[in-house]
């Protein structure tokens, strides 16, 4: 420590995903500029690529860990370990995805602008230190890169009222949660005197059971409230539907699971560091786990309740992915009953992963509804769509099949570990409730696809044209929902790598 | 005498507590955006608040390189600098589209 302190090239290595994002992002303002308006798709390619270049620098990282599980940097304010890694792809695919998505989309919308996918690539490099922090500094300010880049695209379709608006509400809750979430660290900071988070876990211990505990529990609640914000959990829920609703539907489908992705990954940072490292506020455990049982609970019995009686399919995909938030945090439940639950942690890991391109998919069919005149959002929106885009409406079809949890699809095997994590922690009760409210939830899912397959369709529309990068976007996240459901093995046992559980010979026959 | 005057970490807790609260108090009640986006940030100054004290706090302890609130605090500045230009340029959007500033009005989107 000290003045004379200098990076070596490990630090350069471990935010070389973060440094290659953000000169991409600096080079797409500029060449915007020298763009003329028919030329913007040249912005999409260009932060394609810069995806591409930061992917390969995280699987340098990932070559140069080799079977280290971790490798702390930057003065230990960057640990980065498996599941980082793990997060770090998922980010890059999802965004990349969502690029696809979006240049027709834009262009429909005229606002084809450089910045939109500026702030998309800034808000990737927030969710990686997100991810990849060990300091609750850099975890702090990675929220808001990515929290402030998402409320400008929330608000893209700037002469939308509807935009502006969710905009403006998720901008207030925003803000407002990432204040409670600051003061939970700063007294954290105050009883412990570091922030970092290994430091912190150790200090924590002498803290609890001394004069000083209350205070460490008003320091968790809301540090704990400020993350359940992030993630969308009830009933701290009210901005997402607003914001889903009314953001650019190819935003919505981002935020769905990227930014929810790396709330999950700082949820899991915050509160137990790394399946490597035992951190955090691990040691606050048994004050935090009944608590996240109770927002579980609630989160999926109001999720599922809302979604019954919506008539938009962004709000009521909006609220079936907070019902989502409610299985994945029983996952978190099951992964941190004993000293660490694997196949609870697992469960998690998996659920993100397939949960991403599941509800991409299903947001990119709504984003290729939307065409001149029509906005094509509203459920009623959906009727008949099999006699016009039959691919769309099959394709949708898988897509709210797997987010129901229907076998084989990539969506069972999330809930799969998630309930598999439960009854092995003998939380046999939450597991029927979980279950229950994934059959519960079926009905709203099969809203849609009687919408496109038994209605007819209001106006004898002309069939949707379809751009080509949508194509891909449809055709990769269609194959990756089959391809995960039938052939699961080799997603687990990227999920066992993450978290370093040997790969039993037995995978293939039992699915562990 | 002397021993009253002094001013210790816990006083400057107690007003951070009491900033921190006023914000809260003020996000959930105010109905004028402007006045929300305030009382934010009087929460993030309560934060920066409690985190300078620590800081001082800490220097006494661990001597005075351990400045690692101060550094958080000109963090926390920064970005409730940037929040504050993103969240004014959303509301100047939104007004110029629906001319209010009230957060009672903000219903287009609901169930």
């Amino acid at each position: 420590m000290g003045v004379g302190m200098q990076f070596t090239s490990t630090d350069y290595l471990l935010v070389l995903p973060m440094t290659l994002l953000t000169l991409f992002a600096i080079g797409i303002l500029l060449i915007d500029l020298m763009l003329e308006q028919e030329q913007k798709w040249a912005n999409a390619v260009t932060a394609f690529i810069g995806l591409l270049f930061s992917a390969k620098a995280v699987y340098n990282i990932q070559q140069w860990l080799g079977s280290r599980p971790a490798s702390y940097g930057l003065m230990q304010t960057v640990l980065v370990d498996h599941v980082t890694l793990y997060f770090f792809y998922l980010f890059l695919a999802a965004t990349a995805i969502t690029i696809l998505m979006s240049v027709r989309y834009l262009e429909i919308e005229h606002e084809s602008h450089g910045e939109y996918y500026a702030l998309l690539l800034l808000s990737v490099v927030g969710m990686m230190c997100m991810a990849a922090g060990a300091d609750v500094v850099l975890i702090f300010i990675g929220l808001e890169l990515m929290a402030i880049s998402t409320y400008v695209l929330v608000g893209f379709l700037r002469r939308d009222r509807r935009s502006n608006e969710a905009a403006l509400k998720y901008f207030l809750l925003g803000a407002f949660s990432s204040g409670i979430f600051a003061y939970g660290l700063s007294l954290f900071y105050g009883l412990t005197g570091s922030t970092n988070l290994a430091t912190i876990h150790t200090a924590l211990r002498q803290v609890l059971g001394g004069p000083y505990e209350p205070i460490a529990v008003i320091a968790l609640l809301t540090t704990v409230t400020g993350l359940l914000f992030k993630i969308a959990a009830v009933p701290f829920h009210q901005w997402a539907p607003d914001a889903y609703e009314g953001a650019p539907t190819s935003i919505t489908g981002f935020m769905s699971v990227a930014v929810k992705a790396a709330g999950w990954a700082m949820l899991l940072r915050v509160l137990i560091l790394s399946p490597f490292r035992l951190g955090g506020l691990v040691a606050m455990r048994s004050i935090w786990l009944p608590v996240l049982i109770v927002v579980a609970i609630s989160t999926m019995t109001g999720a599922n309740l809302a979604a019954l009686t919506q008539t938009n399919t962004k709000r009521l995909l909006a609220y079936s992915s907070i019902a989502h938030v409610g299985y994945i945090l029983l996952g978190l439940v099951a992964g941190s009953a004993t000293e660490l639950n694997a196949d609870g942690i697992k469960g998690i890991l998996i659920y993100l992963l397939v949960y991403t391109f599941m509800n991409l998919g299903a947001f990119g069919v709504i984003t290729s509804l939307r065409h001149r005149n029509v906005i094509g959002d509203e459920l009623d929106d959906l009727n008949g769509l099999y006699s016009r885009a039959p691919v769309e409406a099959v394709l949708m079809l898988v897509f709210v099949l797997s987010l129901a949890g229907i076998p084989p699809l990539a969506g069972f095997y999330g809930k799969y570990f998630i309930f598999l994590g439960l009854v092995e922690t003998h939380y046999y009760r939450l597991a029927a409730i979980a279950v229950l409210y994934s059959v519960f939830g079926l009905y709203y899912y099969l809203k849609i696809a009687n919408a496109m397959f038994m209605r007819q369709p209001e106006r004898g529309e002309e069939r949707l044209p379809v751009s080509y990068a949508m194509r891909a976007a449809l055709g990769v996240t269609a194959f990756a929902t089959l391809f995960i459901g039938i052939m699961p093995n080799r997603f687990i046992e990227a999920a066992n790598w993450a978290l370093g559980i040997a790969n039993n010979p037995n995978t293939a026959k039992l699915i562990r | 005498m002397e021993a009253m005057l002094h001013i210790t970490t816990l006083h400057y807790l107690v007003l951070g507590a009491a900033l921190f609260l006023l914000g809260v108090i003020g996000v959930l009640t105010r109905r004028n955006v402007v006045i929300v986006l305030m009382s934010i940030e009087l929460i993030l100054n309560a934060v920066n608040l409690n985190l300078v004290a620590f800081s001082r706090y800490w220097q006494g302890i661990h001597g005075s390189t351990a400045l690692h609130g101060q550094v958080f605090a000109i963090f926390i500045i920064t970005d409730a600098a940037a929040e504050a230009a993103v969240g004014l340029g959303i509301l100047i959007a939104f007004f110029r589209n629906k001319e209010t500033v009230n957060v009672d009005e903000v219903n287009l989107l609901k169930w």
